[in-house]
């Protein structure tokens, strides 16, 4: 640092020297307020040493109008969206007056409208004389933001280069060592008969009554802000969450699912946006993350077997292409790409006839990005009905056959893939 | 399909060369290899130290005190697999006790009096199951109380005191032999194994692994997962009171006291044999494992004449080196491998 050798053994030490670090998984506390969160080390006190909290919110405000961040330093963290989460996480960094920032995937749990306010935000930062490491999947955000760009892979050094100097093409060559082609697969338009109907289905806290179809073999794409109700929806339309009224046809005929178990039986599968939280059983192997849902099928007379649970997770570990030492490998152990492609296996192999991807590719490097377009579209063309939902609008753009756009819960827009344009569906999203 | 043909596909130029020490570590990583290693190693030392550890009368005695004990492990096993624990055991265990007790002395028939000790055990696991799942009580909150409420209950209707003067015919089931091995051993053998064979291999109960590893995932995969919660509490509290019916049946008496710190003596077996308070983890086998673990610690204690204050102390110190060294040692594991990686 400035020259001279460093070993910082903790964050702390590192912070002392200057570094501060804002990880991708938020590292906050959620039931304390904003303000006791950017200062968790150096709380201001008084001389009995008890938290003075008028200094407290005060210092807080200040961090916060620097930022331009503008939420209440008194709120709770978990009454904050992610976004503002996001942005509070990095006042807290910019508190400790760092002279170098890191920051790992800050825009993965952000819309493009958001993520837009933190480039600007960095951008600032950087004209202030603060140096930034930033570490993002996202070209198109290190292409606005970046001086210089580097490239790992796999762990390895791959290369620097001037930003001025290369195209996205070039990068991408370096992050994948091949050609990758095009990001989305082409469209074939040859779209079915109806398969899923929703009818006048209501979220809690909304009013608004939302209706839409799902045909045989099409891919339907939510587009919308973070917030915006389009997990809401397909948590209810799933059986997970509770909805307040709707009716939901299935090949025609009415169905009611109390549960995801409901809608499993009857083909629907659902792939949750928070892979950890809520997809992966993190500490399980391959095998098991792949075989959760079809328990049944890999049994005979009530007992697993063996030969049926290897046999499935092999087909499926070989199909992805899932790069692991083996089947009994502990899903945590994978990359981020790979532990998305298991969470794709455990539905495919419950056969769905539709299927529900929430943000499917958030966070993983663009080749597993790419194989996984590719397959949900060669999924649509054997018929598939598939819901995708994304807060990248170019996914968006390149996956649907047809899109739907929410706001406040309620849908508020729908384009055919002609038609569609970012601008079209960001002013949908937003109300206008 | 459209599998970019040259992907990276490192399944074997990975899996080749450190087959053999992948082989020694996850021989390493079962905790069962281990314990049974350490478990053998005691004996020897036991024996030859006291010179009577290895006799028939010694492993009967131990064998014997295991056995009520080994059938709660099944339980417990299923409890802490899900992701909570049952801290009731003990007080159920006496529970199911004061119950056949009673049952029989009111002139019930045997098998009706055993099936109303083994059947409050259940109600009390039920109503365990049915606070965590449908009131959503936490499961150390939830049985906490339930110790609370069965010892209670035990010590009320008993006034406090043991009962004594049951049938013969019911003493048979605790005391009795059967191919030259007492009765009791084998019930709790049975358990172990039909208990370790379905959390194993069966598929209702490897919901179970999955509800413990991660719960909302289990639940957007289509598992039940309140159903399965409220089944393992069941499981648990009719797994106690059987063992309390039992132990009522070998030591002819009721003891409205019984079986108290029994939950956590199970717990720490359980842990030792490999489960995560995570959830998620663990096995019958190495449950009963632990157990044998540190029973052999304990009776060594007996025989080397240790004071009966420092015994505990002694099981403290076991169960914290136990799983110290674990994780200690699983850490190492994942640096090595990191290492090599890189």
């Amino acid at each position: 640092m400035d020259g001279q050798p460093i070993t910082p053994a903790n964050p702390r030490e590192a912070l002392a020297l200057g570094i501060a670090i804002v990880y991708q998984e938020l590292s906050m506390v959620p039931t304390l307020t904003v303000a006791e969160n950017i200062f968790p080390g150096h709380l201001p006190t008084n001389r009995f040493g008890m938290v003075n909290y008028r200094q407290l919110y005060q210092n807080a405000a200040q961090v916060l109008e620097k930022m331009q961040v503008h939420v209440n330093p008194r709120a709770l963290v978990e009454t904050l969206s992610i976004a503002n989460q996001q942005l509070v996480e990095i006042s807290k960094a910019l508190s400790s007056n760092c002279k170098v920032l890191i920051l790992d995937e800050p825009t993965s749990a952000l819309t493009d409208t958001e993520a837009d306010r933190l480039l600007k935000l960095l951008h600032r930062l950087a004209l202030e004389g603060v140096s930034i490491l930033y570490i993002s999947h996202k070209l198109n955000e290190v292409f606005t933001l970046a001086h210089r760009i580097t490239v790992l892979r796999d762990g390895r050094y791959i290369g620097t280069e001037k930003t001025a100097d290369v195209t996205p093409d070039q990068i991408i060559r370096m992050m994948v060592g091949r050609e990758l082609g095009a990001m989305y697969p082409s469209k074939t338009n040859q779209v079915g008969s109806p398969l899923l109907e929703v009818q006048d289905l209501t979220l809690p806290n909304s009013k608004a009554r939302n209706s839409f179809k799902l045909n045989q073999g099409e891919i339907l794409g939510f587009a919308g802000l973070i917030g915006s109700g389009r997990s809401e929806l397909a948590r209810s339309v799933f059986g997970a969450d509770s909805k307040v009224a709707g009716r939901i046809f299935l090949n025609g005929s009415p169905v009611d699912f109390r549960s995801p178990q409901d809608a499993i039986k009857h083909g629907l599968g659902y792939l949750p946006e928070d892979r950890k939280a809520a997809g992966l059983f993190l500490e399980m192997s391959i095998r098991l993350n792949i075989e959760a849902a079809v328990i049944s099928k890999v049994s005979t007379n009530g007992f697993l077997s063996p030969t049926k649970e290897r046999t499935l997770a092999e087909r499926y570990v070989q199909q992805l292409a899932i790069s692991t030492p083996g089947i009994e490998q502990e899903v945590r152990r994978l990359s981020g790409g790979n532990q998305q492609k298991t969470l794709v296996a455990k539905w495919l192999a419950i056969k769905p006839n539709i299927l529900i991807v929430d943000e499917p590719t958030r966070g993983i490097d663009v080749g597993a990005k790419k194989e996984i377009h590719f397959l949900l579209r060669q999924l649509a063309e054997s018929g598939v009905g598939i819901i995708i939902i994304s807060s990248e609008l170019p996914e968006i753009l390149g996956m649907s056959d047809r899109i739907l756009v929410m706001h406040e819960s309620a849908i508020v827009a729908e384009y055919t893939a002609e038609e569609a344009t970012e601008e079209k569906i960001i002013r949908s999203a937003s109300g206008q | 399909m459209e599998t970019t043909p040259s992907a990276p596909h490192t399944t074997t130029s990975q899996d080749t060369p450190n087959a053999n020490s992948n082989f020694l570590l996850r021989l390493l990583r079962a905790r069962e290899a281990t314990l049974i290693i350490m478990i053998v190693l005691i004996g020897i030392a036991l024996q030859l130290i006291t010179g009577k550890f290895l006799t028939t009368p010694n492993l009967n005695a131990i064998s014997l005190g295991f056995a009520t004990s080994a059938i709660i492990v099944v339980g417990m096993t299923a409890a802490l697999v899900s992701g909570g624990f049952d801290l009731s055991v003990g007080s159920v265990f006496a529970m199911g006790g004061v119950t056949v007790a009673l049952a029989l002395r009111a002139e019930l028939p045997i098998p009706i009096a055993i099936l109303c000790g083994v059947a409050c055990g259940a109600l009390a696991g039920f109503i365990n199951g049915f606070l965590i799942t449908q009131i959503q009580i936490n499961p150390f909150i939830t049985t906490l109380g339930m110790l609370g409420i069965a010892r209670g209950v035990s010590l009320a209707i008993t006034q406090g005191l043991p009962i004594a003067g049951l049938p013969p015919d019911f003493l048979v089931y605790g005391q009795g032999q059967n191919l030259g091995i007492p009765n009791l051993i084998l019930i709790a053998i049975i358990a172990i194994i039909v208990g370790d064979i379905l959390m194993r291999r069966s598929s209702a109960f490897r919901q179970i692994y999955y509800v413990g590893g991660n719960e909302e995932a289990a639940r957007l995969s289509g598992i039940n997962v309140k159903r399965v919660v409220l089944a393992v509490y069941v499981l648990s509290g009719l797994l106690a009171g059987l063992a309390g019916v039992l132990s009522v049946s070998r030591f002819t008496v009721a003891d409205p006291g019984a079986g108290s710190g029994e939950e956590l003596r199970i717990i720490a077996a359980c842990i030792i044999g490999g489960c995560s308070l995570r959830g998620g983890k663990g096995t019958v086998i190495g449950g009963l494992l632990g157990l044998i673990f540190v029973g052999f610690i304990n009776n060594g204690m007996v025989l080397l004449r240790v004071p009966v204050y420092w015994q505990q102390l002694a099981m403290g110190v076991v169960l914290l080196l136990a799983v110290g060294f674990d994780t200690i040692s699983q850490r190492w594991q994942l640096r090595a491998r990191g290492k090599k990686a890189g």
